[in-house]
């Protein structure tokens, strides 16, 4: 067996890096749970920074070795086809994590709870008693939504716009124009920098707090989640850009910018069930704001 | 090579570099692995220790019950930091021991072993592949699990309620582990399951994009050996399950800490949303458990009995079938949360369809047997064992599946009894069947046949006292997850911890023979069980180099699925 290989497969050397982040996520689960009890656990709030310091680094330092084996050409055809398959897999496990999300808020919207408003921001469950049937709707009464057709529409045109860009950027890189690429992808990015900026001053702006009941925490916990994954988007898109001025990409081999493509994609896409579940079909009825 | 390009290896020399059995130094082979058979090893070692743990904790609890009354909980109560005059919080610590002996067996003990151990040594070299598809991300899943299974120790020391640890049982079901258990405990638990979770996603995509993208020159789908598609169906259970666990248990956390009402009925939270999305995950993730197992006993009862697998195609769409039907089933689990009758009929029925797909396999193995020339070694007495009893489990299950029978059985003891058939001895029995199977081709060296057999009688007597009587006490009307119980329940509970006094005995002779192996063991020829093995890993050395199939293998046509190239002193391949 002794001998080169014969085969196009990626045999790596050892790598720091796993061990590194596996210890980094352990220390920012560990910093997790001492920012959450800094009533009995009030010296320990070091340990957060430091395990997000740690994932950081290991994002930069494995990201960092994986773009330089593909510059020196270790990612031949069927590597690509793994990193191919790898993505769509990965898209896969985030659509299953999404569907968590969305099954809570279906369930707190097609099951109302018989809420009644005791005062301002506070309700009483009274289920099994008189007048529950007819407090049981959903969002609880005097919770007032977002309009739909405000921000959330406008950002909904934000994010099929830049769908369109990255398509710009994808088909100028393609055809070898890389001006293009870069103009697309900086468009691309402008409109998710946009698109969290609006995000946040909805926050800023909402008619109802964090928890408490059950629409404002199905509300946030979905639309948060994916402002995280527009976040990371964005960052990842950030990363082609940064490749393209360094000459990165072929029109032939490019697969870190598809990845990214296809990401924003699929970040796009839940967006457009957040927007009709949440915004349009779960505030029906409401006061709006 | 070309990737040895590397600050590690860029002091090696160019000798050293195309020898494909140069190994890493200490360090770096162990803790920077990228390489399969190293971090399958590693997920081995790591799934026996957590196992000795987890079982050293159903210790502590087989002696507590050993007769009615709390004589040991208050004993060892101080250990954890609780006080034994405080009645409450010697219960707290039985539940500690309920929650930690379950997440340590499901999560640090059967899944590492069968996926990570067995799937990293073998799915690669079953298929003709030098590695898996990402060897870097292979090495972060293992140190994932490892963090995750540190970070429920953690849990343990810490204030979980009434006294420390987290107290929830691994279903974690809500409000118990919301505004039941305050304190830092339980959210250590919670992210014990992330940080394991996130692992096993990784090792799931890392499996299927083995599996779809590196097989040999004409390794076909429907020529794959059963053990890898037992493995590509289970990763794809894990893809689609645990993410829902994720998002879960990340709703617990916030919950508890942040003020959402998912499960808080006062802000219109349902308590039974956590049951779903838990059992959505939960259901599968039983099948995740068992899948790989029923891969190593096809490939072990095939190997032994000489004959190719009775009806291939058959047992491999019925772990297929095993697989989509799984996620379509999970309410079966809370049948007693209020259900209306409508949805448990659902629920039975489905439920019932599974054992069609599982009798299938079954037959197929009793199948492969007939007319075969056996041979009864070590890991085809294991894997006998695992058919036996994982069909005891199998039809106690078909048992617990009506909702009807279910609202008198549900959180007895026959509950436990049925899936401690289907893990402690379907599970468990066919991860011991497959470490004789392949010990010596990973190690290098033989093991006593004869102290496997023992291990296997001792094992065999030892759970089935554990685990049979809890059958009849279940339909007297014991109820799970208690301390003490009333003196009619007396006699089947000694009983039972007798049996643990053996099962414990039968793991000591499992380490003898380890000691053996290492000490004295013989060395292992290539393919030491024969012209019935007939994989791609009995082609290579024992151990197989560090590198294997640097020159990728080809699969001819004519021969059939789980054949290969043949070899002086085969067999004649037996035509379809």
């Amino acid at each position: 067996m002794a001998g080169a290989k014969n085969h196009d497969y990626h045999i790596l050397a050892p790598d720091i890096w796993p061990v590194m982040g596996a210890l980094s996520a352990l220390i920012f689960t560990t910093g997790m749970v001492f920012y959450m009890h800094q009533d009995t656990m009030n010296g320990w709030q070091v340990i957060l920074p430091l395990g997000i310091a740690g994932l950081i680094a290991t994002f930069w330092g494995w990201f960092s070795k994986v773009v330089n084996e593909a510059q020196r050409g270790d990612h031949t055809p069927v590597v690509q086809l793994h990193m191919r398959y790898g993505m769509i897999l990965f898209i896969l496990s985030e659509v299953m994590f999404f569907v968590g999300w969305f099954w809570a808020f279906f369930d707190f919207a097609l099951f109302p709870a018989p809420l009644e408003l005791i005062s301002e921001g506070t309700w009483q469950n009274i289920i099994g008693q008189d007048g529950a049937a007819s407090v049981a709707v959903f969002p609880a009464e005097g919770i007032h939504v977002i309009d739909a057709y405000d921000l959330p529409l406008i950002n909904t045109m934000i994010l099929l716009c830049s769908g369109t860009t990255v398509t710009w950027a994808h088909h100028s890189l393609i055809n070898g124009d890389r001006e293009g690429l870069k103009q697309g992808l900086w468009a691309t990015i402008a409109l998710g920098v946009l698109f969290t900026s609006i995000q946040i001053f909805e926050y800023a702006h909402a008619p109802f707090g964090f928890g408490g009941v059950n629409y404002t925490s199905a509300f946030y916990m979905a639309t948060g989640f994916h402002g995280f994954h527009v976040l990371v988007g964005t960052i990842f898109l950030i990363v082609c850009l940064r490749r393209a001025y360094l000459g990165h990409f072929t029109p032939r081999q490019h697969f870190g910018f598809e990845a990214a493509a296809w990401y924003w994609h699929f970040v796009d896409v839940v967006w457009l069930f957040l927007f009709i579940a949440v915004y349009v079909w779960g505030g029906w009825g409401a006061e709006v704001h | 090579m070309a990737t040895t390009a590397d600050t590690f290896q860029a002091h090696d020399d160019a000798h050293h570099e195309h020898d494909a059995d140069h190994k890493p130094g200490f360090f770096a082979r162990w803790f920077m692995s990228t390489n399969h058979k190293d971090i399958g090893t590693l997920y081995l070692i790591f799934a026996i220790i957590a196992g000795v743990v987890g079982g050293t904790i159903s210790g502590i609890m087989r002696w507590e019950l050993a007769e009615p009354g709390i004589q040991v909980l208050n004993m060892v109560a101080p250990w954890l930091g609780a006080d034994p005059a405080q009645i409450d919080q010697t219960l707290h610590l039985w539940n500690v021991f309920i929650t930690a002996h379950g997440l340590i067996m499901v999560f640090f003990m059967v899944m590492p072993a069968m996926i990570g151990g067995f799937g990293n040594w073998f799915v690669p070299i079953m298929i003709g592949a030098p590695d898996m598809a990402f060897p870097r991300m292979n090495n972060v899943s293992f140190w994932l699990t490892v963090a995750g299974f540190f970070s429920l120790l953690f849990s343990m020391f810490v204030p979980g309620g009434i006294a420390n640890g987290a107290g929830t049982g691994w279903t974690v079901y809500a409000p118990l582990s919301t505004s039941g258990s305050v304190g830092p405990a339980v959210d250590f638990a919670i992210f014990s399951l992330h940080l394991a979770g996130a692992g096993s996603i990784l090792g799931a995509t890392n499996f299927i994009t083995t599996i779809f993208n590196m097989r040999a020159p004409g390794m076909t789908l429907h020529k794959m050996p059963l053990f890898v598609w037992s493995v590509l169906v289970t990763a794809f259970l894990l893809l689609l399950a645990l993410p829902v666990l994720a998002a879960a248990i990340t709703m617990l956390i916030t919950d508890r800490n942040f003020g959402t009402t998912f499960f808080d009925p006062a802000g219109g939270g349902d308590p039974v949303l956590y049951q779903h999305l838990f059992w959505f995950f939960g259901h599968p993730e039983v099948y995740i458990m068992i899948l790989p197992g029923f891969g190593m006993i096809s490939q072990i009862v095939a190997t032994f009995s000489r004959k190719p697998v009775f009806g291939y195609l058959g047992m491999a769409y019925a772990m297929v079938a095993i697989g989509v039907v799984g996620f379509i089933v999970w309410a079966h689990h809370m049948y007693t949360v209020g259900l209306d009758v409508n949805t448990k009929m659902y629920f039975t029925a489905a439920t019932m369809v599974i054992a069609v797909p599982t009798g299938v396999k079954i037959f197929s193995w009793i199948a492969t047997m007939w007319g075969g020339s056996i041979e009864f070694k070590s890991p085809m007495v294991w894997a006998m064992g695992f058919i036996f009893l994982f069909t005891v489990g199998g039809v106690t299950g078909v048992v617990l599946a009506n909702g009807g029978i279910d609202d008198n059985l549900h959180d007895t003891y026959y509950v436990v009894a049925h899936f401690h058939y289907v893990l402690s001895m379907g599970a468990v029995f066919s991860l011991f069947a497959g470490f004789y199977y392949w010990f010596p081709k990973m190690s290098g060296r033989w093991h006593s046949e004869l102290l496997a057999h023992i291990h296997f009688w001792v094992f065999f007597i030892g759970v089935n006292m554990v685990f049979f009587p809890m059958h009849f006490l279940g339909v007297q009307g014991m109820p799970r997850r208690y301390p003490d119980y009333a003196e009619a329940f007396s006699f089947w509970n000694e009983v039972s911890s007798i049996g643990y006094i053996i099962t414990a005995v039968s793991v000591l002779i499992f380490f003898a023979n380890l000691v053996y192996a290492f000490t004295v063991g013989k060395k292992a020829a290539a393919n030491y069980w024969g012209p019935g093995a007939t994989t791609l890993e009995w082609t290579l050395s024992s151990p197989p180099p560090f590198h294997q199939f640097e020159t990728l293998p080809v699969i001819e046509d004519h021969h059939d699925y789980h054949d290969h190239l043949p070899r002086e002193g085969d067999a004649k391949p037996v035509t379809a």
